[in-house]
């Protein structure tokens, strides 16, 4: 079963975030390393990725044929996706225990959501 | 679509590296020697044609990769200044059995995990490569390497080796070997979305060792009950969606469109067996799935029969699926409110809790009983919860067509 799991940056996170100095935001950097070595290892891991700041992305809609672009960041926005895991695991359960192994769950901005697939369906 | 050179290739891998094990032992060189054999053969058989005896030619290119691989083996052992004492291999036992089913039991063996299994059995057993294994489980090739070659240093770790289990510990390994294969059937559904076409057809894969493993073992009624069920069920595949990947219900679909072939050869194995052998889960499962397949219309289902069978089934293998077919088939039976009150009893246990399938089935009880308005509101429930994307469409449709 696949899962995603969302770190999120929000007004707390950010906020923890300014109080940290360099060894601690060094260690929370280390920590995402070391977890996506982990998974890499065990063949759990589907991909993992960190965004790039909120001040780089583009919002895209096409309006009669055309294609228009705003770009960030976006006032409007509290809380952003700041990266994410995709891991193939065995349970639910599984997918909780890696997402609080991910540094950011301390602030409580990581979430898991199960990835919806052409399942077994019949009767 | 396969081409018969590739069938050819692929019952070969298995008896290719039962041949290797046995002459040399390690079967993990053996194993990566096997499968670089088998590319070789898939590059140079369509253009120069296949050997006159294809299984000597792919045991002696698969021979003499495995001593390039041994020696680099070695050569770095020996810079870590270790003694190669394996390096002479030991006489050739004469095989007691057919290596197929010693191969299919290593790699189910129970010290891994049941991701690791399947890599495993699909790539040793199934001669797949690791690109096409990746390709029809939807993840990365590396993850799948990755989870080969843990399953094997696993193996490895464990002293796991390439023989046949004691008589005491057949049954449960075996046993272990019909969950790998039937995880492997299933997940070949998600490869029916048809969003690919080079993907290997899991579904088939599944068949065809299971197939292998019912010709080894003729006698387990079990490993014949799993082959009919994949059989049955796989029958209905071509009914069960529609061009543009919508579901349809069993109920619903047009059963001339089921393959007839499949079907009686799943009936006769499943009729045998019931008959010559003890009955287990795999066994009540496919004759569920015989007796659905075996009515001409939805409407001529003996229910009657559907529901003893889930009673047995319920005894043998109680769990949360069969808990709420069980209630569906009592529906069918006893009408839709006595079987109302079996599911608010079933909900119960925590497995069932908020479960997709509890609201589509109580959605489908409150319709029988005409109660529309409320079944509209578990199709929507069911719908929200579910994880498969084409049962959503299905469900959501469901909701939007009750009569008002």
């Amino acid at each position: 079963m696949k899962y995603l799991i969302l770190i999120h940056s929000n007004p707390k996170s950010r906020a923890l975030w300014e109080t940290l100095d360099d060894d601690q935001r060094y260690a929370l950097g280390k920590g995402h390393m070391e977890l996506t070595e982990a998974l890499t290892e065990s063949g759990e891991l589907v991909v993992s990725e960190g965004l790039a700041d909120l001040e780089l992305a583009k919002r895209v809609s096409v309006r009669d044929g055309r294609t228009l672009t705003s770009d960030g960041p976006f006032a409007e926005v509290k809380e952003h996706l700041a990266g994410f895991y995709l891991v193939d695991v065995e349970s639910y359960e599984r997918a909780v225990e890696i997402a609080a192994r991910t540094p950011d769950a301390a602030t409580g901005a990581v979430e898991v959501r199960p990835v919806l697939d052409m399942s077994t369906w019949d009767l | 679509m396969r081409t018969p050179f590739e069938d050819l290739v692929r019952d070969l891998a298995p008896q290719v590296l039962g041949a290797l094990v046995r002459r040399y032992g390690g079967f993990d060189t053996c194993e990566d020697a096997v499968q670089e054999a088998l590319l070789a053969a898939a590059v140079q058989w369509p253009t120069k044609g296949v050997p006159d005896n294809p299984k000597g030619w792919l045991i002696t290119v698969a021979s003499r990769r495995r001593t390039e691989l041994f020696r680099n083996e070695s050569a770095r052992r020996r810079r870590e200044e270790v003694v190669a004492a394996q390096a002479v291999p030991e006489p050739e036992p004469p095989p007691a059995v057919d290596d197929t089913l010693t191969l299919l039991l290593l790699c189910c063996h129970p010290s891994l995990t049941g991701v690791s299994q399947v890599a495993l059995t699909l790539r040793a057993v199934g001669g797949l490569s690791t690109a096409e294994i990746a390709r029809a489980l939807l993840v990365p090739e590396s993850t799948v390497g990755q989870r080969i070659s843990r399953a094997k240093q696993r193996i490895r770790a464990d002293g796991a080796e390439f023989r046949l289990p004691p008589p005491e510990e057949f049954p449960d390994r075996v046993a272990a070997v019909l969950q790998v294969l039937y995880l492997i059937f299933n997940e070949g559904y998600t490869a029916s979305s048809g969003t690919s076409l080079n993907r290997v057809d899991l579904t088939s894969e599944a068949i065809r060792l299971t197939r292998q493993l019912h010709d080894r073992l003729p006698n387990d009624g079990e490993v014949t009950g799993l082959l009919a069920l994949m059989l049955l069920t796989d029958a209905r595949r071509p009914a069960r969606t529609l061009p543009d990947g919508a579901l349809v219900p069993l109920a619903e679909q047009d059963r001339r469109r089921w393959d007839a072939d499949a079907i009686a050869e799943g009936v006769e194995l499943i009729t045998r067996s019931l008959a010559e052998t003890p009955v287990g889960p795999y066994q009540l499962q496919a004759a569920i799935a015989a007796v659905h397949d075996e009515a001409e219309r939805a409407e001529d289902t003996d229910w009657q029969e559907v529901l003893g069978l889930y009673e047995l089934l319920n005894a043998a293998a109680p769990g949360p699926m069969v808990t709420l077919n069980r209630v569906v088939a009592h529906a069918m039976v006893h009408g839709p409110l006595p079987a109302l009150a079996h599911l608010a009893a079933a909900e119960a246990d925590p497995a069932l809790a908020n479960h997709h399938r509890v609201h589509a089935v109580r959605a489908h009880l409150l319709d029988l009983a005409g109660d529309h308005e409320s079944a509209k509101e578990h199709y929507l429930k069911a719908a929200r919860t579910t994880l498969s994307q084409p049962e959503q469409r299905y469900l959501e449709a469901r909701a939007r067509s009750r009569p008002e």
